[in-house]
């Protein structure tokens, strides 16, 4: 159980870092609840990091109100930090992740936190991983983040978490391909959610053959989480992760690749930033015809959304 | 409709030129486009050329046959007026039926009842989750005890009795046999209508317990039991009014309706019942909003739609079962908490419009609709609205009168073509329960709501005394509908009654029953009668059920 | 730095029209919104306000149960120590209960003859009002309730 108090303080505290008031360490400093709630178990393990990942209506929220329920009911204490995109255009959004999992808002041993993700354009909001910090700091036993897959840029959460699901959906071959491209580097689990539809087996087949060329044991579950079907198996499969010890050394491999995707992608935008379309926007900008934001979001129309001008 | 000449085309493109045009040059027209609330463009003028496809054997006809454009029957109310039907429902049974009584001293001539939010969500008085809503909205009912006294005095027989329950409708439909029963009035002489559209729940009125499909079973039972045993009473009245008020546009709510209607005769026919065997007794429920063309043209289509659906889609061989007869409520949104008298003027134009369609059954709201469930002065006015259309203006004497005006055969035509389009998507995308299980409907009913939203905020369309003719000095007062604090209380104490007097060894066998039938697919009618019959409540079935059933949660979106 | 609001639906009331509206109206304004879903109790309110931090609780009741609703919600956010959140209310809420809610606290009313623009207006000045303006208040390091950096 967590109390009121500690509750009200992390969240305090993830504002205070969302809104780049102060880093993590200065918001403990100042939150004295989280503090104690940390100094009182110094021999405390660290809180288990497990990152959801994976396209926009795929699950993912669903799929950690059920693991909410499993880690309760295994009576670990667990805190959610779910990022959802913000309008680049108003900068406003609707965070709908939190409403999926509000049956647990009654439960103080669960810790519900949206976060828009702001200007960051990838998966995770600046401040998540302050944010996890805090929540591991609170004493919660296990931090759930869940982040918006697009593309390559959720790649972003090997730097956050120490188990990683990437839940996709029956679909077509394509989707699979897509699929291959970014996230078989970082997955841990691979889940097929909403295996209630045409296509599922399929699609995990095809998962199952291409984690079999790669040489780390990926595997590949499928879930319908609206109604809890494959969630205990899940949860088996994240406590056995959980349990291993490689994750040091796999955690640095997975920083160098986020470092290089990373790169690619600074590589990539300025090359697009080169092209005669690019250019053309600019002299509008220079023209005073367009706006800075619509120049934005004129470039980012012409990246494909990929790369970003911030 | 007539022999199209194809001047008038060219004489419309002539007055375009020589007579509007310079018209317009000295004074414009007051804005670009003219639409309807449903979002629909109107032209300026309606000619025999806009209405050429229509073809007037085809598609309007004669009242009382196919397409039904024209109404249901062939006399309609030359023979006698629709049905005035005022809901009633607050605090405790007894106060309700005091209600009731004195609405048909006022010359109503039906019944309909608003059950308090425990009551349509499936708890109990006692429920923790009740607390600060009993009778608050409506009238408490846990048990046939408060059945009972909620028709005191009304005899069953000779009056219809609506009934406005959807996720728990089968218990409430129980307890009116037991009710029917315990007061010896036969059965098959009971005519009246249990709402039970569970489909429409899960897109506009919220109000659940169970997920779709176990929902659809429970409207699929008490279909095939009524049909069995009911001859008259119609056991499902399929909706609109709750999506229209919801914000969706006009062709939507006809098409979600019928889509709605397509899926229980699905799941009706599915369990070897032949169509015709139940289908003349569904009925159905639209709004009356207050784009008065729209909506005249709205209902036509309706019945029109219906009619070639069951015929070309079910293959109904019998005329009742392709007739569309529906309820009518004006439209509680298009009333204002500001200077709230004027909402008689809206209403009054809003159930002339649902006359003019040809409805078998109306409510009209009270002038106090934006501020409180109904007072009983604003009920009789609304009331006498009603008997005023049908005794003063004479428009009962002929059929589907504004039948053949250009414009609205256009309108009505295109609320047809609206129709099926979206049966296509809908069907394109697995049929209706899918379509609510993946949030089609919900998505698209947000978007159509946000839209009128705006639109409503850009002036396209005035609210007179909200976005026009704001009068700040005064909002004069009106004497409300008082919420007696105490009838909570006197609910608790009429339970806890009911439970200390009952053979709870027999009601818990009874519940037994039910859970033991809810797993099989054998008809849960008969099991729910006998537990309503030994005092179960409504809650306690509701729960036992929740383990089999599971429990639907929303998904809601924007 | 974006307002962040809460949506909330209390009790068995199912009207979600307004709530809808006005969360993607906000949305589109510029600000966070996260909404509750429908059926909460006022705990789960609350709890959602303290986790989320928002900067206003934004309850919209349509069945008439405001008046045991608000004071639950008010008292509540008093015992967490967190009544620095502004809470307003949207719905069918009768004029002669207005002076009442907000005796207890409750900062507006919105009814349904504001506009859109009111209600933007409304809450952004709310916000500047309670000088809950997280930014601030974190940079001037006062975690407790009621301890604003404006005052
Ligand atoms: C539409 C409507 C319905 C629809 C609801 C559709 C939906 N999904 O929302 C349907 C037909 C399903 C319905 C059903 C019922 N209804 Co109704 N309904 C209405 C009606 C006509 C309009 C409400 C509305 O949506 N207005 C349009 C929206 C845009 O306005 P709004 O909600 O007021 O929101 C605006 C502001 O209030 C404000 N606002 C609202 N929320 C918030 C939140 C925040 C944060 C902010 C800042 C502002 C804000 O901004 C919004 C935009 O301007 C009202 C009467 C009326 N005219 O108000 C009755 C009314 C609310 N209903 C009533 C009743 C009794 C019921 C039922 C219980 C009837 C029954 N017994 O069966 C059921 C219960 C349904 C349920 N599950 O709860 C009563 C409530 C009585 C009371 N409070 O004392 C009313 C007042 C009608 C009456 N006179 O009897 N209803
Ligand atoms: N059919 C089906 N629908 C699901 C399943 N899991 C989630 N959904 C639905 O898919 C939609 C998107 O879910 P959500 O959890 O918000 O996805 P996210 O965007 O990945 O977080 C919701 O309507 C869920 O109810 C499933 O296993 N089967
Ligand atoms: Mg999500």
């Amino acid at each position: 159980m967590i109390a009121h108090r500690v509750h009200r303080d992390l969240a305090r505290a993830i504002s205070a870092v969302e809104n780049g008031v102060t880093d993590y360490r200065g918001a403990l400093a100042r939150f004295t609840a989280l503090g104690s709630a940390s100094n009182g178990t110094t021999a405390r393990k660290r809180a288990d990091v497990i990152g959801i990942t994976g396209p926009p209506g795929a699950g993912k929220s669903t799929l950690v109100d059920r693991l909410i329920e499993g880690v309760r009911a295994a009576g670990e204490t667990v805190a959610v930090i779910a990022v959802d995109p913000s309008s680049p255009f108003t900068h406003g959004a609707v965070l709908g992740d939190r409403v999926r999992m509000q049956r647990h808002a009654g439960d103080p041993g669960v810790f519900i936190r949206s976060m828009a993700s702001r200007s960051a354009g990838g998966g995770l909001a600046p401040a998540t991983r302050d944010a996890v910090r805090l929540a591991d700091e609170a004493g919660f036993d296990v931090v759930i983040v869940e982040t918006v897959g697009v593309g390559q840029v959720e790649l972003e959460i090997v730097a956050v978490a120490d188990v990683i699901v990437v839940v996709t959906v029956p679909a077509l071959g394509d989707g699979v391909q897509a699929i291959k491209a970014g996230l078989t580097e970082i997955a841990d689990i691979f889940v097929v959610n909403m295996a209630d539809r045409p296509g599922a087996n399929a699609s995990a087949t095809d998962l199952k053959h291409m984690v079999r060329e790669g040489k780390r044991d990926i595997p590949v579950l499928q879930t319908i989480a609206q109604d809890g079907t494959g969630v205990p198996e899940l949860l088996a499969a994240l406590n056995k992760k959980r349990d291993g010890d490689d994750s040091n050394a796999v955690r640095a491999v997975r920083f160098e690749i986020v470092r290089r995707a990373r790169d690619e992608a600074v590589r990539g935008a300025l090359a697009a930033l080169d092209t005669p379309d690019a250019a053309a926007v600019l002299d509008r900008l220079r023209d005073h015809e367009l706006t800075r934001n619509d120049a934005i979001d004129a470039l980012q129309h012409i990246f494909g959304g990929t790369a970003h001008a911030h | 409709m007539q022999t199209t000449e194809r001047t008038i085309a060219d004489q419309q493109r002539e007055w375009e030129q020589l007579t509007l045009l310079p018209f317009t040059e000295r004074r414009p027209e007051a804005r670009e486009a003219f639409r309807t609330q449903g979002g629909a463009t109107l032209e300026r003028v309606y000619t025999p050329e806009h209405v050429a496809d229509v073809d007037y054997l085809r598609d309007i006809g004669f009242p009382g046959q196919f397409p039904y454009t024209r109404g249901p029957y062939p006399t309609m109310y030359r023979a006698q007026p629709w049905t005035m039907r005022q809901i009633a429902g607050f605090g405790t049974a007894d106060d309700t039926n005091q209600r009731f009584r004195y609405l048909i001293a006022q010359g109503q001539t039906g019944i309909s009842t608003d059950f308090d939010m425990p009551t349509l969500m499936g708890y109990d008085s006692d429920d923790e989750r009740s607390e600060g809503e009993v009778g608050r909205e409506g009238v408490a009912i846990d048990s046939v005890d408060d059945m009972l006294d909620l028709y005191a005095g009304i005899d069953l027989e000779k009056i219809s009795v609506s009934m406005t329950i959807n996720p728990s409708a089968w218990i409430l439909l129980a307890m009116y046999l037991v009710t029917a029963e315990e007061r010896g009035f036969d059965r098959k002489k009971l005519s009246g209508t249990i709402q039970n559209d569970i489909i429409k729940e899960y897109v506009a009125q919220k109000e659940w317990v169970y997920p779709p499909r176990p929902a659809m079973r429970l409207v699929r039972d008490s279909i095939t039991y009524s049909a069995e045993h009911l001859p008259r009473y119609n056991p499902v009245n399929v909706s609109g009014y709750h999506s229209r008020e919801a914000g969706s546009t006009a062709i939507q709510e006809v098409a979600f309706t019928l889509a709605a209607g397509i899926a229980y005769v699905e799941e009706v026919v599915k369990a070897g019942i032949d169509v015709d065997d139940f289908a003349p007794r569904l009925s159905f429920f639209f709004v009356s909003q207050i784009d008065f063309l729209e909506e005249v043209a709205k209902f036509r289509a309706a019945r029109r739609v219906w009619a070639r659906v069951m015929k070309e889609r079910f293959g109904a061989k019998k005329p009742e079962s392709m007739r569309l007869r529906f309820h009518c409520q004006t439209a509680g949104v298009s009333c204002t908490a500001r200077e709230p008298l004027n909402n008689i003027a809206r209403t009054a134009i809003e159930a002339l419009a649902a006359v003019c369609g040809g409805a078998q059954s109306l409510h009209t709201n009270g002038y106090d609709e934006a501020l409180s469930i109904p007072s009983e002065p604003a009920m009789k006015i609304a009331l006498r609205t009603q008997q005023i259309i049908a005794e003063e203006v004479g428009i009962i004497g002929t059929i589907d009168p504004l039948a053949g005006s250009y414009a609205l055969e256009r309108l009505t035509s295109d609320i047809e073509k609206g129709c099926f389009d979206y049966f296509a998507e809908i069907d394109k995308r697995g049929g209706t329960i899918k379509c609510i299980e993946d949030n089609f409907l919900q998505m698209e009913l947000a978007d159509a709501a946000y839209d009128l939203h705006r639109r409503k905020e850009a002036g396209e369309r005035h609210i007179v005394t909200v976005t026009k003719y704001r009068d700040e000095s005064a909002n004069p007062h009106v004497e409300l509908h008082h919420v007696d604090e105490a009838a909570s209380q006197r609910q608790l104490d009429r339970l806890a009654k009911t439970k200390a007097n009952r053979d709870s060894a027999a009601v818990q066998k009874a519940l037994d029953e039910v859970v033991r039938v809810a797993k099989t697919d054998e008809n849960i009618m008969p099991a729910t009668i006998a537990a309503v019959r030994a005092r179960a409540t409504g809650g306690e079935i509701i729960k036992a059920l929740r383990p089999v059933f599971g429990t639907y949660v929303e998904t809601p979106v924007f | 730095m974006p307002i962040k609001v809460l949506v909330a639906k209390p009790g068995l009331d199912g009207h979600d029209r307004g709530a809808k509206i006005v969360a993607r109206a906000l949305r589109d304004a510029g600000m966070e919104v996260v909404y509750t879903g429908l059926h909460q109790t006022p705990e789960m309110i609350v709890n959602a306000a303290i986790q989320e931090d928002v900067d206003v609780v934004g309850v919209s009741i349509l069945s008439g149960a405001h008046m045991t609703i608000f004071p639950k919600i008010m008292t509540m956010l008093a015992e967490r120590e967190v009544d620095d959140i502004a809470v307003v209310g949207g719905g069918v809420i009768q004029e002669a209960d207005i002076p009442k809610l907000k005796e207890i606290g409750v900062r507006e009313i919105f009814n349904a003859e504001a506009s859109t623009q009111d209600l933007i207006d409304g809450i952004e000045r709310i916000v500047a009002q309670t000088g809950r303006d997280r930014s601030r208040r974190e940079a001037a390091g006062t975690a407790g309730a009621g301890q604003a950096a404006s005052r």
